[in-house]
C-alpha cells in the first residue's frame, strides 16, 4: 500500500533539548496509525512539525510520495492535512458553524454564505456521524462535541490525513467509543489517521500500525495485530539502568496524610478526581504512578489547599484540612513541591533568598511586624544553599538565571526547611540534570527516614520504582491499583497506567 | 548556563541604559521639529538647560514642577510593582487636593503642628478612597483597573467641579476659599533668598519622604514582599499563601493616597486654595515618570526632575519654539522606552547569538 | 418646560454630539475586536480634527478637509499599530503616549501655522443637502442634511454587518478572541490586527473632522475626552457596533440635556458623570456581562 505520510530523518532541537532525534515515520494510506510514548517523548512535536507549526532542523517530508515543504499550517491544510490539537483551537464565542468555516469561508457578495455552507457541513456531518449543533456557540458545548467540531473543521478543509493528539484525554468512556466509531468511518472513506496516545487499550482496539517513541526517537514499529499491550508497555518505558538510591528498611508509623473519598469537578464540569482514597504513613514514600493528566496534579493541589475538593475529606495527622487556605495548610504541617516550578513554585524574577522564604515570610524569624529581617533571610539562604548545594552560591542571584536543577533545589530546600510532617512532591526531578536528580532523591529518602510522610507524584517510572515504598497507580481520576512494595515489573505498571488493566479496563469492557 | 554573561545582558545595565537611550533619541527627534521651525536645535537645547538648571530661580521653578510628578510617579510605580496599572493618579490627586483644601477651610485656629499633618492626612484619605474603588472592583469583580481608573478620573473631575462651582465657591473664580494659615507650607524663598519668586516649597521634602517610604515599604517590609510576589507571579503568591485580592486593594489604596499628596504642593504650598484645573495631566505624566524611572522610587525622582525640567523648560524656549515641543518630547520618550525594551532585547539576543556563533566557528 | 427641552433643536443637539462619539466608538470596536486596546482614540480624534482644519483652510475644499482628517487619523493609528502589533509593546501605554503626542503636536503646528496657541482661523462648514420638509427649522435642516450624519448612520449599520456577517468580520473576531486558533487555520494575525487598528484610525479621524467642521475651527485640546467617552460607550455597548452607537446616543442625550439644564442654572456635573459611572457599573457585571474579546490587549507571540 502507498504511504500517505513519510517523515524522513526529522530532527528538531529546542533550546535545551532535542525533541526529535533523526526520526523516520511512514504511515500507510488509508490506515490508522497509532503513535505512542510517554509524555515528553516527542510525539506532539513530530506531528506539529508535519502540520507546519515547527520547522525541522533536518529531514524531509513526503506526502503521498511527493516531497513537500511545509512552512505554515496553511501549507499543510493545502496538502490535505488536518490536525486536532490536544488543546482545541476553537474560538469560544463564535458558533460551531463559524468555527468550522473560519479561514475557509464561502462568500457571496462579500457576505458569508452560511446557507450554502450549512448544507455542505450538515451533509458531511451526517455522513461521518459527527452530530454537532451548528448554530450554538462553542463556549456552550461540551468537550466531546468540541472535538467533533475540530474533526469537522479538518474534513471541511478536505483533509485526507487527520492527526489527533490525545483525543480521548478529555472524553468520557462513552464519548471515546463514539470517537472510535467515527474514526473507523473516516478510515472506510479512505482517510489516513494518525492517533497520538498513551492508552494502549485504545491502540489495540483501533489502530492498524503502531510506532513507539521514547526520548525523541522511534524505538519500535509493529503491526498492531502482531503485538501485545505488554510488549508495547515495555517498549514505551524502556529498560534503562535504574538509578541507584541508597535506602534502608522503611519504618512506617501511623497514617499521617489521609485522603478519603475525594472528588473534584473542574470548572468545565469534568470530574477529574473520582471518589479517590489513599493513605500515607509517616516514614514512608508513596509513589503515585500514572500518565500525566489523570488527576495527579489536582490531587496534589487539593491537598495543598490550592483547589477545594468537591467532596471528601483530607486530614494531616487527624486534622481536617479541606477548606483551609494554602497558608493554613502549610501551618498544619505540609510541604509542597509543585509540579510547575516556573508557574507556581518560584517567583522567577526574584532572587534566591527571597524565593527561599515564600510562604514563610510572615514567620517571626524572617519578619518583625513590619520589617523583613534581612540578615536572617540572607543567613537562611546561605545555609540552605550550602546544604542543598545550589549553584550559584549567591543568595542575591535571580532565579531566572539558574539552571532547572538549581531552581528545583531552591524549591526543595525551601519546602524541606518548613519542617513539615507531610511532603507532597510533584514531578520533583523534571528537567533536572542527573546529578541534581540523585541529590533530590537522596533528600527525599532522608526525609522519609526522619519520619516524614512523602507523597511522590511522578510521570517517570524509574523514579517511582527506585524511591517508593508503596506504589499507587492513578488512571482516570482514580487509584486503580496499590502495590504494597516496589517490586513490580515496569510493564505491569504500564498496563495499569494505560488503562489496559485495573478497574478502568473492566469498566470499559462493561460498557 | 551559569557562565559569564556579556555585560549588556545584565538587567541592571539595561534598566539604566534604556531610559537614557530613550531620552537621547527623543531629543534627537525633537531636533527635527526645531529645525522645521527654522531654529538651531543646539541653541534651543542649550537655552533649555541653562535657563532651568543654570539659575536658582530656574531651579526653583523646576523643583516646583517636579514635586507633583514625584507623587504621581510613585503612585503609578507602586501599583506597577503589584502588577496593576494605575491610570487613575489624575483623579486620585484631584480628590486628594480637594479634600486637603476642604479640611483646611474648616480648621481655622488649629495650631500648625496639628494642622499640617491633618491636611496631609486629608489628602491621603481623598486619594486613597479614589484608589480603593478600582482596587476593590478589580479584586471582587475582576473589572479591569485600567478602564475603571480612566472613568474615575472623569468622575473626580466632575465631582470637584460641582463642589468648587456650586458649594465652596469664591464668586467669579473657580477656586475654593483659602485654607487655614496654619496649614500652609513655607516657600523656599522665605528661607533661601536665591529662590525668590519661584513657588518651590517644603512639599518637595514630603515628596522625597514619600519616595523613601515607597522604597522602604516595597523593599524592606513583609507587606512589600507580598506586593512584589503578587505583581511578579500571582500563582506563586497563591501557592505561598499570599492573598492576591487583599494586595490588589491595598496597593491601589496606597497608590491613591500617595497621589493624593499632590495637594501639599499646590494647596498647602502655593495657592492655599483648591482650584479647578490646577493639574494639567500630572497623573498621566506620572505614568511616564514611573516608566522612565523603571518603577524604582529613586528612579522616579530622577525621571520627575527631567520631566519637571522639561515642563518649565517649555516656557523658557517659548520665544524660539512653541513650548509644546516639550510635550512632544515627553510623548516620544514614553514610546521609545516601551519600544526599546522590546527592540533592545531583540537586537541584543541576535547580537549575542552571532557572537557565540563566530566564537564557535 | 418639558416641551421646550425636548424640541427639534434638542434633537439636533443630541445628534450633533452623538455623531463623533459613534464614529470613534465604532473605531474602538474594530480595534478591540481584533485584539488591540485603543486608548489612543482621543489622540486620533484630535489629530483628525487638526488635519481636517488645515486641509480645508488651505484648499477651501471641505471634501479635501475630510480626506485630510481621515489621513491624520490613519497616520496616528499607524503609530499605535506599529508599536502594539509589531513591536508588541504595551498597548495601554502606547495609547497614552499617543494622546500626549497629539496634544503637543497639534498645538505646536497650530502656533506655526496660525500663530495662536488656542485656535485656528475660521473654516467653512460642510455643505449640506437641502431637505425640503423642515426648511422652517434651518439649523435642524442643515444638520440632518449633513452628509456626515448620513454617513455615520450608514457606517453604524454597515459595521454591524461587517463584524458579524462577513468573512472579514469573522476573521477579525477570531484574531481578537483566540489568535492561536486563527493562526492554525492560516489567518494572518498581524494583518487583521492592522486592519482593525487602521479602521479605528479612519473612523476616529472622521470624528475629528466632524468636530472641526462643527466648530468651524480647530481649538486646542478640542477632543476634550471624547475618545474616552467613545471607549466607555464601546464597553457599555459590549463591543457591538449597534450597542456602542446606542450607548453613544444615550451619552449624547445626557450631554445635551446637561447643556439645556445649564441654561436653567442647575448643577450639571452629575449628568456629566453618567457615561463614566455607567461604564463602571457595566464592567463590574451589575448589568449583564461585559466581556472583552479574549485576547484584547495581549500581543500575539508565536512560540518557536
Amino acid at each position: 500500500m502507498p504511504y500517505a505520510i513519510e517523515l524522513l530523518n526529522i530532527t528538531k532541537r529546542f533550546a535545551r533539548t532535542v525533541a526529535n532525534d533523526n526520526v523516520t515515520l511512514r504511515v500507510q494510506s488509508g490506515s490508522i496509525h497509532a503513535l505512542v510514548g510517554e509524555n515528553g517523548a516527542g510525539k506532539t512535536t513530530l506531528m506539529e512539525t508535519l502540520y507546519g507549526l515547527y520547522q525541522p532542523d533536518a529531514g524531509k517530508i513526503r506526502i503521498h510520495e511527493k516531497e513537500v515543504s511545509i512552512r505554515t499550517p496553511h501549507d499543510s491544510i493545502t496538502l490535505g492535512i488536518g490536525m486536532v490539537h490536544q488543546h482545541f483551537m476553537l474560538v469560544p464565542p463564535l458558533t460551531v458553524l463559524e468555527n468550522i468555516v473560519l479561514g475557509a469561508e464561502t462568500t457571496s457578495h462579500a457576505l458569508l454564505d452560511l446557507r450554502k455552507t450549512t448544507a455542505e457541513i450538515s451533509e458531511l456531518a451526517s455522513r461521518f456521524g459527527l452530530s454537532v449543533p451548528l448554530t450554538e456557540k462553542v463556549e456552550n458545548i461540551g468537550v466531546g462535541t468540541q472535538q467533533r467540531v475540530e474533526i469537522l473543521k479538518a474534513i471541511y478543509r478536505k483533509a485526507d490525513i487527520l492527526v489527533l493528539d490525545e483525543p480521548t484525554a478529555v472524553l468520557t468512556p462513552q464519548e471515546s467509543v463514539q470517537l472510535f466509531r467515527i474514526l473507523s468511518e473516516l478510515k472506510e472513506e479512505g482517510k489516513t489517521i494518525v492517533l497520538i496516545t498513551h492508552k494502549l487499550n485504545e491502540v489495540m482496539a483501533i489502530s492498524d500500525h503502531v510506532s513507539v517513541m521514547r526520548k525523541g526517537k522511534i524505538v519500535g514499529e509493529v503491526e498492531t495485530a502482531r503485538t501485545t499491550p505488554q510488549d508495547l508497555a515495555q517498549m514505551m518505558v524502556g529498560r534503562p539502568v535504574l538509578l541507584r538510591v541508597e535506602k534502608g528498611e522503611k519504618k512506617p508509623g501511623g497514617p499521617m496524610l489521609v485522603v478519603n473519598d475525594v472528588s473534584y469537578v473542574d470548572r468545565r464540569g469534568i470530574g477529574v478526581l473520582k471518589n479517590l482514597s489513599v493513605e500515607i504513613a509517616s516514614g514512608e514514600i508513596l509513589g503515585i504512578a500514572g500518565v500525566e493528566g489523570n488527576g495527579q496534579s489536582q490531587l496534589a493541589e487539593c491537598i495543598a489547599g490550592l483547589l477545594k475538593p468537591t467532596s471528601g475529606s483530607i486530614t494531616i495527622d487527624g486534622i481536617q484540612i479541606v477548606g483551609l487556605t494554602a497558608h493554613e495548610v502549610f501551618a498544619r504541617g505540609l510541604a509542597h513541591v509543585p509540579e510547575d516550578r516556573i508557574k507556581r513554585g518560584l517567583v522567577i524574577d526574584m532572587n534566591i533568598k527571597e524565593n527561599m522564604i515564600l510562604g514563610m515570610h510572615a514567620q517571626q524569624r524572617f519578619s518583625s511586624r513590619l520589617a523583613l529581617n534581612r540578615k536572617a533571610i540572607t543567613e537562611n539562604a546561605r545555609l540552605l544553599i550550602t546544604k542543598f548545594d545550589v549553584r550559584p552560591m549567591d543568595p542575591e542571584a535571580i532565579a531566572r538565571g539558574l539552571s532547572g536543577g538549581n531552581q528545583q533545589k531552591v524549591i526543595i530546600a525551601r519546602e524541606l526547611s518548613r519542617n513539615a510532617q507531610v511532603i507532597v512532591a510533584s514531578q520533583p526531578t523534571r528537567g533536572v540534570d542527573i546529578g541534581g536528580i540523585e541529590f533530590i532523591h537522596r533528600t527525599l529518602v532522608q526525609a522519609r527516614d526522619s519520619g516524614k510522610a512523602v507523597l511522590l507524584v511522578s510521570a517517570d517510572l524509574n523514579e517511582i520504582l527506585s524511591l517508593s515504598d508503596r506504589i499507587a497507580v492513578m488512571y482516570g481520576g482514580r487509584i486503580v491499583k496499590v502495590f504494597p512494595d516496589n517490586k513490580v515489573e515496569e510493564s505491569e505498571l504500564g498496563l495499569y497506567m494505560t488503562g489496559s488493566k485495573g478497574n478502568a479496563a473492566q469498566e470499559a469492557q462493561g460498557d | 548556563m551559569d557562565g559569564k554573561k556579556h555585560w549588556l545582558e545584565h538587567p541592571a545595565t539595561q534598566n539604566f541604559l534604556i531610559p537614557i537611550l530613550a531620552v537621547i533619541l527623543s531629543f534627537a527627534v525633537g531636533a527635527i521639529f526645531i529645525l522645521i521651525v527654522g531654529q538651531n536645535p543646539l541653541e534651543v537645547y542649550s537655552i533649555l538647560f541653562s535657563q532651568t538648571l543654570g539659575t536658582s530661580y530656574g531651579v526653583g521653578q523646576l523643583l516646583f514642577k517636579t514635586t507633583p510628578l514625584i507623587f504621581a510617579g510613585l503612585s503609578v510605580a507602586l501599583c506597577f510593582r503589584a502588577g496593576l496599572f494605575n491610570i487613575g493618579a489624575e483623579g486620585q490627586l484631584q480628590m486628594g487636593a480637594f479634600v486637603t483644601a476642604l479640611v483646611g477651610m474648616y480648621t481655622f485656629g488649629v495650631p500648625a503642628f496639628l494642622e499640617v499633618p491633618l491636611l496631609i492626612l486629608a489628602g491621603m484619605v481623598g486619594g486613597g478612597v479614589w484608589g480603593f474603588i478600582p482596587g476593590y472592583l478589580k479584586a471582587k469583580t475582576g473589572a479591569h483597573e485600567v478602564i475603571n481608573t480612566i472613568m474615575l478620573n472623569f468622575v473626580a473631575a466632575a465631582l470637584v467641579s460641582y463642589f468648587v462651582t456650586n458649594v465652596y465657591n469664591v464668586p467669579a473664580t473657580v477656586h475654593t476659599p483659602p485654607i487655614a494659615p496654619t496649614g500652609r507650607l513655607s516657600r523656599f524663598d522665605t528661607v533661601f533668598a536665591g529662590f525668590a519668586g519661584s513657588p518651590v516649597n517644603f512639599s518637595i521634602l514630603i515628596a522625597l519622604l514619600a519616595a523613601l517610604f515607597v522604597w522602604y515599604y516595597i523593599d524592606r517590609t513583609r507587606y512589600g514582599y507580598e506586593l512584589r510576589v503578587v505583581g511578579l507571579n500571582p500563582k506563586a503568591a497563591e501557592y505561598g499563601g499570599i492573598s492576591v485580592s487583599k494586595n490588589i486593594i491595598l496597593s491601589m489604596t496606597i497608590g491613591g493616597a500617595i497621589a493624593g499628596l499632590v495637594g501639599t504642593n499646590f494647596v498647602m504650598g502655593y495657592k492655599y486654595y483648591f482650584e479647578e484645573g490646577f493639574s494639567t495631566g500630572t497623573g498621566f505624566m506620572g505614568i511616564a515618570v514611573a516608566l522612565l524611572g523603571n518603577n524604582n522610587p529613586f528612579g522616579v525622582i530622577l525621571a520627575a526632575l527631567l520631566f519637571g525640567m522639561l515642563e518649565y523648560g517649555g516656557l523658557v524656549i517659548n520665544t524660539m519654539v512653541p513650548k509644546e515641543l516639550v510635550s512632544i518630547l515627553q510623548a516620544i520618550v514614553i514610546i521609545f522606552v516601551i519600544s526599546s525594551n522590546k527592540i533592545f532585547r531583540r537586537i541584543l539576543v541576535n547580537f549575542l547569538k552571532k557572537r557565540t556563533l563566530s566564537i564557535n566557528d | 418646560m418639558i416641551s421646550q427641552i425636548f424640541s427639534l433643536a434638542f434633537l439636533a443637539q443630541t445628534i450633533r454630539i452623538t455623531v463623533p462619539y459613534s464614529l470613534a466608538s465604532l473605531g474602538g470596536v474594530y480595534s478591540e475586536r481584533g485584539g488591540v486596546v485603543n486608548i489612543a482614540l482621543e489622540g486620533i480624534i484630535l489629530n483628525g480634527a487638526f488635519c481636517a482644519t488645515v486641509g480645508t483652510y488651505y484648499t477651501g475644499s471641505a471634501l479635501f478637509g475630510v480626506i485630510c482628517g481621515i489621513a491624520g487619523g490613519l497616520l496616528t493609528a499607524l503609530i499605535h499599530a506599529v508599536v502594539s502589533i509589531h513591536i508588541k509593546a504595551d498597548q495601554i501605554i502606547s495609547g497614552i503616549a499617543i494622546n500626549l503626542f497629539a496634544v503637543g503636536i497639534t498645538k505646536f503646528v497650530l502656533e506655526i501655522l496660525f500663530h495662536s496657541s488656542s485656535n485656528s482661523d475660521r473654516i467653512p462648514g460642510l455643505p449640506h443637502i437641502h431637505l425640503g420638509f423642515i426648511e422652517n427649522q434651518p439649523d435642524v435642516a442643515r444638520l440632518l442634511g449633513n452628509p456626515l450624519v448620513l454617513l455615520t448612520i450608514i457606517i453604524v449599520i454597515a459595521s454591524q454587518f461587517i463584524i458579524f456577517k462577513t468573512r472579514f468580520g469573522l476573521r477579525l473576531r477570531a484574531v481578537g478572541e483566540n489568535p492561536e486558533a486563527a493562526d492554525t487555520v492560516g489567518i494572518s494575525v498581524t494583518l487583521y490586527r492592522y486592519y482593525g487598528v487602521l479602521i479605528s484610525g479612519v473612523l476616529a479621524g472622521l470624528a475629528g473632522a466632524w468636530l472641526a467642521f462643527d466648530q468651524h475651527s480647530f481649538t486646542d485640546g478640542m477632543s476634550a475626552g471624547r475618545g474616552y467617552i467613545a471607549l466607555a460607550a464601546m464597553i457599555v455597548g459590549k463591543w457591538n457596533p449597534l450597542g456602542a452607537a446606542a450607548a453613544c446616543l444615550l451619552f449624547g442625550f445626557a450631554e445635551s440635556l446637561q447643556i439645556q439644564l445649564q441654561g436653567a442654572g442647575l448643577p450639571t456635573q452629575f449628568i456629566q458623570m453618567i457615561p463614566y459611572v455607567a461604564t463602571i457599573i457595566v464592567l463590574a457585571g451589575f448589568i449583564g456581562k461585559a466581556v472583552a474579546p479574549g485576547a484584547d490587549g495581549v500581543p500575539y507571540e508565536k512560540e518557536k
